[in-house]
């Protein structure tokens, strides 16, 4: 699938920290989504070995788990991580790309529960996986990022009436 | 690293920590107070994770007290690479604001391979935590060859 710009712009150039460590959608459907993080060497946790920090890690399947919980809900609504539980399977490889796929596998009235993995180019090889709780309508007395919300969601049915893809992971 | 030695000799953990790219991009510093490890995240506009509250963005949360739970292992242990982390679990109390964020962590249980982490991170008020951490971090003591966390 070919994730709209519209909504890459909205889901990630709107987000200075996802700009900062060149964050990618891959591609996002319903319930679930993929990320990528460019190899850079500002993201190097390890100098003597050129490893990516586990931060770029945590930070990609927290957002990896934002976006396939936006993609699962039918109505627009604020989310805010309850909860993120993440284990790292072996260290990532120097001066790959890492990517993160997440699957937002139910969703009950207040809270959305999501697994994730990062990976290079096996998802079955996973570099980390992760599973999160977000709570649903966060902030709601708070002053509304609801305007960009419902445009999202409006890019989103766009999309969920495109052909889909592609292989899936266990997200 | 080569630097570990020197941070559970007492160097400058400063020194280390600008020389790891990822650290010294997110604006991560340590200082003593009452012999504690005081971990400092410095904001700026680059740790936003949503603009409009605004909030930090919650990696950002993770990765800093990540790394104050490794700093802190490294001091109190003898090791020559990193720790590595084997899990970690963050709760989010609160949303982070566009402010300086402190974290300290407390080594649970320090064993031959693992050492049990919790961290906490605040910003104005200490009473009020944003978030908390507790994760387990491979250890290799010199002289073992052991290298992964399978």
């Amino acid at each position: 699938m070919q994730l709209d710009e519209t909504l890459k712009g909205m889901l990630i150039d709107h987000v200075p920290h996802a700009r900062a460590i060149g964050l990618e959608i891959v591609w996002a459907e319903k319930a679930r989504a993929r990320l990528k993080v460019p190899y850079a060497s500002h993201l190097v946790g390890n100098p003597d070995t050129g490893v990516i920090h586990g931060g770029v890690i945590t930070t990609m399947l927290d957002n990896a788990c934002g976006v396939a919980t936006q993609m699962a809900l039918g109505e627009p609504s604020a989310i805010a991580t309850l909860d993120l539980r993440i284990d790292y399977m072996r260290p990532a490889e120097p001066k790959l790309d890492i990517f993160g796929e997440a699957h937002c596998f139910k969703v009950t009235k207040s809270v959305a529960f999501v697994r994730g993995t990062a990976f290079h180019d096996d998802i079955n090889n996973p570099i980390a996986t992760c599973m999160s709780a977000f709570m649903l309508a966060a902030n709601r007395a708070g002053p509304p990022s609801s305007g960009m919300r419902e445009k999202i969601m409006g890019e989103m049915d766009k999309l969920a009436g495109k052909d889909g893809p592609k292989t899936r992971g266990e997200g | 690293m080569r630097d570990l030695e020197l941070i559970s000799q007492g160097r400058d953990i400063n020194e280390v920590m600008a020389s790891i790219p990822y650290v010294a991009f997110l604006g991560i510093t340590f200082e003593k107070v009452a012999d504690e490890l005081l971990g400092k995240l410095t904001f700026k506009q680059d740790l936003i994770g949503n603009p409009s509250l605004p909030a930090l963005h919650g990696g950002v949360i993770g990765g800093f007290l990540e790394t104050a739970a490794i700093v802190q292992v490294a001091r109190e242990s003898k090791i020559r690479v990193l720790p590595k982390t084997i899990d970690i679990t963050i709760d989010y109390l609160r949303s982070g604001r566009p402010l300086d964020t402190y974290a300290r962590a407390t080594i649970t249980k320090h064993g031959r391979r693992v050492a049990n982490v919790q961290v906490v991170a605040w910003q104005d008020d200490p009473e009020k935590p944003i978030a908390a951490a507790h994760g387990h971090f491979l250890l290799e003591p010199l002289g073992d060859p052991e290298s992964s966390a399978a």
